[in-house]
């Protein structure tokens, strides 16, 4: 038996070991490859509830990878921010990898090996970004799941190819970014853990370097997030992953790219300096402004369904570094949230766009007609997710908007708040266009006023996470205070 | 006062949302889905009535189902303004629910079932709204019959269909989250709460301008309540088949949107605050420009629904008046309002449906000579009629004769003039139609001469019920009389 103690290290390493092994079943019968990926998410995300129950329990937990002490070994910190976020991310990757089945048996029955390989080391990279309290330990785990993610992208072929290139690139130039900003600081303190950097810098806050290092380290975290105008990436990247990918990496790696924008923020500089020292704090506002309207108005221009939600991601990126930069206590609040949130809202978003590919063969919205008749329950689930994202209460969504808002207007950043209902606003209407065409529009091979269509609902392995995931929408805005209560509250920085 | 904690209000709001379920799974079998509805409608008014006895004497029930946020909860307060609106609705969901038979089985309707379904929804949301403790829960409410209206309201799945729910999705979804949500915001960071209460929220107001800016977000955010410029969603979604116009488009929706003005101007804002900036005035221009026009505009209406929207328009600014006047008299005849409009316009709309039904006629000009092919229905129609304009013996004028007296409480003679010129608005544009049907020649009538042909039984019921409602209403106001005088009692402090 192995004891509680160790438990921080299995979230990362068992997932990263399966990997490993489930290329060698792989070898042996192809259709291992699912249920062992299930199982070692399954672990991997056991591990971190009971972390998180942990963390909950007892506050902050050390770890130290191979029982080096810290500074000089890696040290896993996991405080209420990350635990939060280790359960989010081992949680959707998991409900993906249940959901990737049929897609995957579909596109491409003869590489389920490589392809679970990379998703599960995919979700060992995001794992262990999460987890690590370590800045360049960092950058290793970040260029792990960005090699898996572009090959996960690359298997969608053709356009996917030159998408996922693209991604290359700028994912690399972004990676570079960071790691640069992290050499600036090992210059000038000569430590690479975060806990000791915040305890150095403060010292060090009024040279350039540190504040070249500050600039470098946003920018790379940014380019990774996709924050507009930096997004250029990611609409073609993830509209033409293959769907199984689409709904792992959709959810997730802005996400956690914005988890460590706030790692980086608050546990390395430390929120007196971000917030008093360097002299962003407006213009960073704005930014998250454009981002949401700038997102807003591409979805709306779009007529693939799959590349309108892209872009509703770039919007809500913009929601949550906004929320960060609002500086006080609501703001942070919603941002945190927000990222529980949004990866939920946008796994449901996903996971029934890959239903709609896998029963249509195509995601543009000419694929939706006639699917109320065709799949209710598969609509019904996916109109919470639509609702969620439009922020009409119970559902999730509605909460984390309510925190940003309230910032918003305790900030007096207007133009944020209208921002924010701005882009609920044109969710709504993103969302009713789609409903239009499911519940107005037959599809082509059915004719005449109300004829009985044959119900013709997504096979079990896909619905069923779908339902889940719709479900766990409304659970999650009815819990949002719990969730406040129990992690988020501490993981605001404390006197701003 | 005192306090009573009970379930009762959360048991009335959700009994239709549970029935959902058995009327979906009994889709295939139409009588045993119909008795469902019959049930939770039954079940519903029973409860509703069940907490008449203890507001009637001065109290309140309170039940706080989950707590959000200090200030911020899902919490139901039953009084007796909450009261008398949910008295209103969940008798008339019976009614409806018995004429939708009628209806959707005589012109053999597509989806019955989801029909039915949404109505339910629907209704639980009207309970929500009418029993909810603070501007969140009343919110969430809203929001959730906004999203429950749109299937119906767009049923025929048409062209038309698409493009009026359209039309009602924009204005009401537009307004509630551009509006009605940054206010409430504004509002809870003002005062740390959103609980309804007395003397009202923003009692140590901040500044008259962010006092009047919020005003108008409210009273114009909540767009079911038709004042103009908002009002062009309902003439849209008259698209709609009729019961659905008839209870949600002359009393849930539409009175929901006006309810949540009166709550939030008594509620949120204060008659005293108001009194004091003197803002009552803003807001009764507001509502007279909306009553004058929206009558002269259904004077040149030849469809009839159409007409009976603009109708409601006006009649729905009437309440809003009522509570703009800021005295006993004029809150007192705003809220009768409420129960005094939706007896009769719902009377109305079941008419202009049975017609519809009977005949497949939609156009006052191809009604000349009805009322003699259809006596029971018309003479029901008159009588509906009669309590909008506001003539004895209907409930109508009794309602009108509070706002009459709350005017002149006011000292308010323009209003009283805006009044009195639209009950004769009114008047103009309902008696041509009444006259029409039955006072022409024989060579005049567009029917043939002798045949007697009502609507099915399902139809003439409930409208022969709700006219003899409006009838008795005249007589016995009591307890929405005494209901209304109790709110306002509550509201103005002692």
């Amino acid at each position: 038996m192995i004891a509680p103690e160790q438990y921080p290290v299995l979230i990362v390493t068992v997932p990263l070991l399966s990997a490993f092994l489930i290329n060698l079943i792989g070898m042996v019968d192809k259709r291992l490859c699912y249920p062992a990926s299930l199982l070692a998410l399954g672990a991997s995300l056991a591990a971190a509830l009971a972390v998180a129950a942990r963390v909950a329990a007892t506050g902050t937990i050390h770890y130290h990878v191979g029982n080096w002490p810290p500074p000089f070994g890696i040290e896993y910190v996991i405080d209420h921010l990350n635990a939060l976020v280790l359960v989010v991310v081992a949680g959707v990757a998991l409900v993906a990898a249940i959901a990737s089945k049929r897609s995957v048996e579909q596109d491409f029955p003869d590489k389920r090996a490589q392809f679970y390989t990379l998703f599960v080391l995919l979700t060992t990279g995001l794992l262990g970004m999460t987890i690590t309290g370590d800045a360049f330990n960092l950058y290793v785990l970040m260029e792990i799941s960005a090699l898996t993610n572009y090959s996960l992208i690359a298997m969608g072929g053709n356009r996917a190819l030159v998408g996922g290139f693209n991604y290359i690139i700028i994912g690399t130039i972004g990676a570079c970014f960071y790691l640069l900003g992290v050499g600036h600081l090992y210059i000038m303190t000569g430590s690479l853990n975060m806990a000791d950097l915040l305890q150095l810098l403060p010292a060090l806050f009024h040279t350039k370097a540190v504040l070249v290092g500050a600039i470098l380290m946003l920018l790379g975290a940014w380019i990774k997030m996709a924050f507009f105008p930096l997004h250029g990436w990611l609409p073609n990247a993830y509209t033409y992953a293959p769907s199984a990918t689409s709904t792992l990496v959709a959810p997730l790696m802005t996400k956690v790219s914005v988890y460590i924008m706030i790692r980086v923020l608050f546990s390395v500089f430390g929120a007196y300096y971000v917030f008093t020292v360097l002299p962003v704090k407006g213009l960073v506002v704005w930014l998250a402004v454009a981002a949401i309207v700038g997102g807003s108005i591409f979805a709306l221009a779009q007529q693939d369904f799959k590349r309108m939600l892209t872009y509703l991601i770039v919007a809500e990126v913009g929601y949550m570094v906004g929320g960060v930069w609002l500086a006080n206590q609501w703001g942070i609040t919603g941002a945190i949230l927000h990222i529980v949130n949004d990866a939920v809202m946008t796994l449901c978003l996903f996971l029934f766009c890959g239903i709609v590919v896998h029963k249509t063969r195509g995601h543009r919205l000419e694929n939706l007609r006639g699917l109320f008749r065709r799949m209710p329950v598969t609509m019904a689930a996916f109109a919470v997710g639509a609702l969620s994202m439009i922020g009409v209460p119970p559902t999730a969504g509605f909460f984390s908007k309510w925190y940003l808002i309230l910032g918003g207007i305790d900030a007096h950043q207007w133009g944020f708040v209208a921002a924010l209902l701005f882009s609920s606003l044109v969710n709504a209407v993103l969302f009713f266009r789609v409903f239009e065409i499911a519940y107005f529009e037959p599809a082509e091979e059915v004719h005449g006023h109300g004829a009985a269509v044959a119900i013709d609902e997504a096979p079990l392995s896909m619905l069923l996470p779908l339902v889940a995931v719709a479900i766990g929408l409304i659970v999650l805005g009815l819990y949002s205070t719990s969730l406040v209560s129990t992690f988020i509250q501490y993981a605001v920085p404390a006197g701003i | 006062m005192e306090t009573v904690v009970s379930i009762k209000p959360l048991l009335a709001s959700l009994v239709s949302l549970a029935a959902v379920v058995p009327i979906v799974l009994s889709g295939k079998r139409p009588n045993l889905r119909e008795a469902w509805t019959f049930g939770a409608g039954l079940v519903k008014l029973a409860l509703v009535a069940s907490m008449l006895p203890v507001v009637l004497a001065g109290n309140q029930i309170e039940y706080t189902l989950w707590q959000f946020l200090p200030g911020v909860a899902i919490a139901f307060r039953v009084d007796a303004m909450g009261l008398l609106f949910a008295l209103v609705s969940s008798t008339l969901w019976i009614a409806t629910s018995a004429y939708s038979i009628g209806y959707m089985r005589g012109l053999d309707e597509h989806s019955q079932t989801r029909y039915f379904a949404f109505f339910a929804v629907a209704l639980s949301s009207t309970i929500g709204v009418a029993f909810a403790a603070n501007l969140f829960t009343l919110y969430i409410f809203y929001e959730l019959l906004s999203l429950a209206t749109y299937p119906l309201v767009t049923h025929h799945q048409d062209e038309e269909a698409r493009r009026s729910g359209r039309k009602y999705l924009t204005f009401i979804l537009g307004t509630s989250i551009g509006l009605v949500l940054p206010a409430m915001l504004i509002v809870y960071s003002l005062t740390g709460t959103l609980d309804f209460n007395q003397p009202g929220l923003l009692a140590g107001a901040p500044s008259k301008a962010v006092v009047v800016v919020l005003l108008l977000m409210l009273v114009l955010g909540f767009a079911k309540a038709g004042i103009m410029p908002m009002h062009a969603w309902l003439p849209a979604a008259m698209v709609a088949p009729t019961p659905v116009s008839a209870l949600l488009h002359a009393v849930a929706v539409v009175k929901v949107g006006v309810f949540s003005i009166f709550r939030v101007l008594t509620g949120v804002f204060g008659v005293h605050l108001l009194r004091s900036l003197d803002l009552g005035n803003l807001v009764a221009v507001l509502a007279s420009v909306t009553i004058l026009t929206a009558s002269l505009i259904a004077l040149s209406q030849d469809g009839l629904k159409r007409r009976l929207a603009f109708s409601t328009i006006g009649q729905l600014s009437y309440i809003v008046l009522g509570a703009a006047l800021l005295t006993p008299k004029g809150m007192t005849g705003g809220l009768l309002h409420i129960a005094m409009h939706a007896f009769g316009k719902i009377t109305l709309f079941f008419c202009a449906g049975a017609i519809f039904v009977a005949t497949g006629r939609k156009n006052i000009s191809e009604m000349v000579g009805i009322g003699r092919r259809m006596p029971v229905t018309m003479t029901a129609f008159l009588i509906g009629a009669m309590s909008v304009i506001g003539i004895p013996p209907t409930g109508g004028f009794i309602s009108k004769w509070y706002l009459v007296l709350g005017t002149l409480e006011a000292h308010q003679i323009p209003l009283l003039v805006v009044l009195l010129s639209s009950s004769l608005l009114n008047a103009a544009y309902f008696m041509p139609v009444f006259y029409r049907a039955f006072f022409c020649t024989p060579e005049e009538s567009q029917f043939e001469a002798g045949v007697v042909a009502e609507a099915p039984i399902w139809c003439v019921v409930p409208l022969v019920f709700s006219a003899c409602c409006s009838v008795a209403l005249f007589f016995y106001p009591q307890p929405f009389l005494h209901l209304a005088e109790l709110a306002v009692q509550h509201i103005l402090g002692g």
